[in-house]
């Protein structure tokens, strides 16, 4: 079976690679693109350590065909600071020692900019229910919440 | 330490330590650059996996890879004949990492795997034909101690028992500790309460797979970058595997992400190397997280007997355990740990505990932050709260009461020095969340714990660069922000700025032996090491000021980061910073360095105590944790931001560990539940914020006072969350985890017992 | 394995008919690709059903909705007009996985995984949903409380797909709601579910009643005598404690990882009886 090329939107920048038709996005991103922010942690959709955003929704990469990805726009980790300049998130995680080992980092931080992006206040409780999905094994989560409830703030004063 | 240098540890002023600097490795982590075990690769690099047992316990009868070999893109095969015989030490490691003539647990390694692709590799071990001999096997702890059970090892007879056992048995040793008479204690106790307990196994839950990447060349010289919590530790494992000379193999630290404890041992290292000696090229190996949860190092299950005796006003007058810890297919589970922490918050003239390790046809154990100690608390502070009830009286009242101080003989033997069980007893006490009112169905639980922390050898470089910045080399790994913490001991014993100090982990062939990044020990042992090569350094600096003001070195006096002349006699001259002095080094001697080669003495024990909310839904047994308040001892909190994520981190393992996680074993011996699907950790809306209060009782065996923190904190949570969610349902749970059917079935059981 | 994303129904249909090993139908992907990682299936040809026009589609239809089987969970919470009609079905739906998952997983496609502890089955039972399902021989349509035979066993045939769910129109005074019984907050699997669907005629007493519970047996259950014990009632203490001894009575559950037998059958009576209120309260505002 020859592999599937394949033309989508990755940070902005229009990528084209070629992939297997059983190997996931989080396989290409790591593997064949040298992406590597996203980390995978479970392989079964169950941690979020590899969080992308494909078409403005944030999906566990390794629960997508590579093939899938045609045509669509991928956003990943390595797009969200703005050169130098940090998104308020990634600020605010650091200020807050919101990660610790910093393996479940890069999934956490793209899943808080998306429910920022849906919800631009939200409750402590929504910040929990919206990162359920993104296991973190070290912080007990208290600094995590923290970190994007105060990166709310400054967003909203920043508009 | 005299009492007035103590209370000059408790007042000394700090610039840098106790502020919360950004850490710097903080960027590449925020950013996705941030290099961690899987995100190496290597030029002609080749995929590794694992082929494990799906069986118990079997005899392997033989291992035929030629399908597998003759499949195109397959590289190399190893089994246990490709490692080289290593001593006792190592013995029962390398026989984990590949099996020999049996299969102990399901998911232990029998043969690997080396092709061009992961693919292709999958289908080669599909090829790979194993004749097993399927034996029985036994799982429970207390099963695997009857006299039918199967019998894991021919060669175990239980140490520890008079007369020598003339069978052999799955029970490794029994041990003792303690003092007094207890039998005589009872006979003085008013109210005796004793309890059996039960724990499941757990597993440490960090969100990264194993990973390595190995490369032999045909010159036996080596190179390994692996996620490890002691990358010394893995070096010496991995060469003794492989008949290497320790220099010949150097092994880098990659970033690691999480560890607790199960990162402490070799696992897939040994056989990424073995592949690529075999192959002529590096091999990449990374566990999956189905290999993580079957074939990893997950902590004891454990079975535990605790009985304490007070008077009615609260002396304890005696306290007895017996704990029995299966841990794995291998001797070595932490019972001895659990045994020594059980009783050590309290001050008795009457304690008595007995440990049992026993083996199991489960993966070997590895460490689990803190040891032993978080099961052991579990049953003790269970009784305690009991205990508390039944006399009528506050269980932080009670524990006051019989808390260990300054000048206690431990139950584990030794007197304890200057410590800080009071203090954060009564911290806990006067925290608010200690009076909130309750509403129905919520419980409130109290809990404390104790750990030791270790030191150990520790060895550090610091160089000053000519620019006046620097740059601090340690050997143990960063495992929760240490590398900004080292990097304020040094600027604070340098007088510079911390944005000055750069910390990086060496390799293995950059610095002498380090261990490993356990016992709560790097803050502690690392940070003495820090301080005393910056110490070293300053002594150099001086030294080199003398030279240039051309006065005796005891002349020169080192203060805010400035050289300076001791006094008016020693003469007049203006202040060399360490920046000026830098930049003459090559003028003046050469380069400037400090160095440190310690086995760190003096660390300090630490104590907590937990406060927790529960509330339980009294018609499926379901239990939420409403309010969460952690109280401990760090000494001093170099950087309380991170003091306070280690607090909080622990704490929530601890809540995972009391509520929902467990290995399920099923009858044929095979892990039920091998996913973050159905290993239960917990996730963000599970949980409220985790308060912490830093109590600091300095540690007079380091500079600043500083006693670990990375362990304490999951040694309460499993017994206060229990108390709590006993409390909420109305009835005493012994068993973990407190799943729902178990706190319905025991919320239903007591109401049938009312009704009869 | 081979990968098609077809653009419209009849060519997966030929696809799926032409192929003479493995074929597996690609929705959400959150079920097909655990197998896949997993080593528990290996397809010759995965056909991607994302592409086809109408699959991610939500269409009004005789008062009611017709569902796209390719619609996630997080398409259909963001409607406003099925929220508004069938909120059980909706929260049901927005409870399979995380915020990532939902962004994935489909309706259709939890049908069609055909597990017994599905979430959104048992709501879309409850519903009296109808699936529609397209092959070689054309179009059919069948219950949805028909459509799972047995633990990842369905009434599909070779080549044949889910291609929307309808959820019929309601009379005033109705209204669903959807219970589920995990150990944690989110994540997991339903160790319990149960959906009920009512109407409360302008007597105050109510007209008609379905109850479906999920994970109690081999397939989600559809329990008529649960809905009869509510007919006719206003749902007083009494006629609930009826309806759960009916549900407790239906309940044919297994003891493994995640339940016992006796624990699930406790907690499918506790839940189907907090979901029948909740139901009520929202029918009073219907």
């Amino acid at each position: 079976m020859a592999p599937i090329t394949v033309t989508t939107t990755i940070n902005g920048e229009a990528v084209s690679y070629l992939c297997e038709g059983d190997e996931t996005l989080l396989d290409v991103l790591r593997d064949r693109l040298g992406l590597t922010g996203a980390k995978e942690g479970c392989s079964t959709g169950d941690c979020g350590a590899c969080s992308v955003v494909l078409d403005g929704r944030v999906v566990c990469s390794c629960l997508v065909l590579g093939a899938e990805a045609a045509g669509r726009e991928i956003e990943t980790i390595e797009g969200m600071a703005d050169g130098e300049t940090l998104h308020p998130l990634q600020e605010k995680f650091i200020e807050h020692a919101a990660l610790q080992c910093g393996v479940c980092t890069p999934g956490i931080l793209v899943a808080a900019q998306v429910l920022l992006a849906r919800n631009p206040s939200p409750s402590e409780e929504e910040v929990r229910f919206g990162l359920a999905g993104n296991l973190c094994r070290c912080t007990g989560y208290d600094k995590i919440v923290r970190a994007v409830l105060d990166a709310a703030d400054t967003m909203r004063d920043g508009q | 330490m005299t009492a007035s240098s103590e209370n000059a540890l408790k007042e000394r002023q700090f610039k840098i330590v106790g502020t919360r600097p950004l850490r710097p490795d903080g960027i590449d982590k925020v950013t996705g650059r941030a290099r961690f075990g899987a995100d190496m690769t290597a030029p002609g690099m080749l995929i590794g996996k694992v082929l494990r047992s799906p069986h118990a316990h079997a005899r392997i009868r033989g291992i035929d890879a030629s399908k597998a070999l003759a499949l195109a893109g397959v590289k190399a095969v190893v089994t246990h004949a490709d490692f080289s015989k290593v001593g006792a030490d190592l013995d029962d490691v390398s026989c984990n990492v590949m099996a020999r003539d049996k299969a102990l647990y399901d998911g232990h390694a029998v043969a690997a795997v080396a092709a061009v692709s992961g693919a292709v590799a999958a289908k080669a071990l599909r090829l790979i034909d194993v004749s097993y001999e399927i034996l029985p096997h036994v799982t429970d702890v207390e099963a695997a101690m009857g006299a039918d059970a199967p019998v894991l090892h021919e060669d175990m007879f239980t140490s520890g028992i008079r007369p020598k056992p003339d069978r052999a048995s799955n029970v490794v040793h029994r041990h003792e500790f303690g003092h007094g008479d207890v039998a005589q204690g009872f006979e003085q106790a008013d109210v005796v309460v004793e309890r059996h307990f039960t724990t499941a196994a757990t597993h440490q839950g960090y969100i990264e797979p194993h990973a390595c990447l190995g490369s032999v060349g045909p010159d036996g010289q080596g190179e390994l970058w692996c996620c490890t919590q002691g990358h010394f530790y893995v070096r010496n494992a991995c060469a003794a595997m492989l008949g290497m000379d320790l220099s010949h193999l150097r092994v880098t630290a990659s970033e690691i992400g999480g560890g607790f404890g199960g990162k402490t041992t070799v696992f897939i290292e040994p056989v990424a190397l073995a592949l690529s000696r075999k192959a002529g090229r590096p091999v990449k190996v990374v566990m999956s997280r189905e290999e993580v949860f079957r074939a990893s190092g997950p902590t004891s299950s454990t079975a535990m007997t605790v009985k304490i005796g007070a008077t009615r006003d609260g002396r304890i007058t005696a306290a007895e355990a017996e704990l029995k810890f299966q841990g794995g297919a291998f001797a070595g589970s932490p019972v001895d740990l659990g045994a020594m922490t059980a009783f050590a918050c309290y001050d008795l003239k009457n304690v008595k505990t007995v440990a049992y390790d026993v083996v199991a046809n489960r993966p070997k154990q590895a460490a689990y932050r803190a040891p032993g100690a978080p099961m052991a608390a579990f049953a003790v502070e269970g009784v305690m709260d009991e205990l508390a009830g039944k006399i009528g009286m506050d269980p932080i009242a009670l524990r006051l009461k019989n808390a260990a101080e300054a000048g206690t003989q431990s139950s584990y033997g030794p007197k304890f020095g200057p410590i800080g069980f009071v203090e954060t007893l009564v911290a806990a006490r006067e925290h608010a969340h200690y009076s909130a009112p309750l509403g129905p169905h919520q419980g409130r639980g109290v809990a404390s714990g104790f750990w030791f922390n270790f030191g150990g050898q520790t060895c550090v470089s610091l160089n000053l660069h000519a620019d006046g910045s620097v740059a601090l080399a340690v050997g143990t790994p960063d495992i929760g922000g240490s590398r900004a913490s080292m990097g304020q001991m040094a600027a604070e014993e340098l007088g510079i700025d911390y944005d000055k100090i750069h910390t990086i982990i060496a390799d293995t062939s950059s610095l002498g032996y380090n261990d490993i990044s356990e016992g709560s020990r790097v803050t502690f042992s690392t940070g003495l090491a820090t301080i005393q090569a910056a110490r070293d350094a300053i002594t150099k600096l001086c030294g080199r000021a003398a030279q240039f003001w051309g006065i005796p070195e005891d002349a020169v006096v080192w203060e805010d980061g400035h050289a300076r002349p001791a006094g008016a006699n020693a003469g007049d001259f203006e202040p060399l910073s360490l920046a000026e002095i830098a930049a003459t080094a090559a003028k003046t001697g050469g380069p400037i360095a400090g160095h440190c080669e310690i086995s760190a003495e003096g660390a300090g024990v630490s104590f907590a105590t937990h406060i927790v909310d529960a509330e339980v839904d009294p018609e499926t047994g379901r239990a939420q944790i409403l309010r969460y308040t952690v109280v401990q001892d760090a000494g001093k909190a170099i950087h309380p931001s991170y003091v306070e994520g280690q607090y909080q981190g622990g704490a929530v393992q601890g809540i995972g560990w009391a509520l929902n996680e467990e290995y399920i074993y099923g009858d044929d011996g095979r892990l039920q539940n091998p996913s973050f699907l159905d290993y239960r950790i917990p996730v963000a809306s599970d949980l409220p914020m985790i308060d912490t209060v830093i109590v600091e009782v300095p540690n007079p065996g380091h500079p600043y006072g500083v006693r670990g923190v990375g362990e304490t904190s999951i040694v309460p949570p499993l017994a206060a969350v229990a108390n709590a969610v006993s409390a909420a349902a109305g009835v005493r749970l012994t068993e973990l985890p407190l799943s729902p059917p178990r706190v319905l079935e025991a919320i239903d059981g007591m109401a049938a017992e009312d009704e009869a | 394995m081979r990968y098609e994303a077809p653009e419209n129904i009849e060519t997966a249909v030929k696809l799926l008919a032409g192929e003479t090993g493995n074929a597996r139908v690609l929705a959400g992907g959150t079920d097909l690709l655990v197998q896949l990682r997993l080593g528990h299936v290996e397809p010759d040809l995965v056909v991607d059903i994302k592409r086809i026009a109408g699959l991610q589609a939500i269409t009004a239809e005789d008062g009611g909705f017709r569902i796209g089987a390719a619609v996630s969970g997080a398409q259909l919470g963001e409607h406003d007009g099925v929220r508004a009609l069938w909120p059980g079905v909706v929260e049901a739906v927005g409870l399979i996985g995380s915020t990532q998952v939902q962004g994935r997983a489909s309706i259709g496609g939890n049908l069609c995984n055909a597990s017994p502890a599905a979430d959104a089955v048992p709501a879309l039972v409850a519903a009296g949903a109808v699936a529609t399902i397209a092959g070689p021989d054309g179009r059919r349509e069948v219950a949805v409380e028909n459509f799972a035979t047995g633990p990842g066993r369905t009434v599909l045939a070779a080549a044949e797909i889910v291609e929307s769910i309808l959820l019929p129109a309601r009379a005033p005074g109705s209204s669903d709601a959807y219970l589920r019984f995990i150990p944690r907050s989110e994540m997991d699997i339903a160790v319990v579910g149960a959906g009920i669907s009512l109407t409360m005629a302008g007597s105050g007493k109510c007209s008609g009643a379905r109850v479906a519970l999920g994970a109690v047996a081999e397939r989600v259950l559809l329990v008529e005598e649960a809905g009869e014990a509510l007919t006719g009632t206003n749902l007083d203490d009494r006629a609930l404690s009826r309806m759960g001894d009916a549900v407790a009575a239906a309940c044919r559950p297994i003891d493994d990882k995640r339940g016992t037998k006796v624990f699930r059958t406790k907690v499918a009576r506790v839940l189907a009886i907090r979901a029948a209120k909740i139901a009520l309260e929202r029918a009073g505002r219907a």
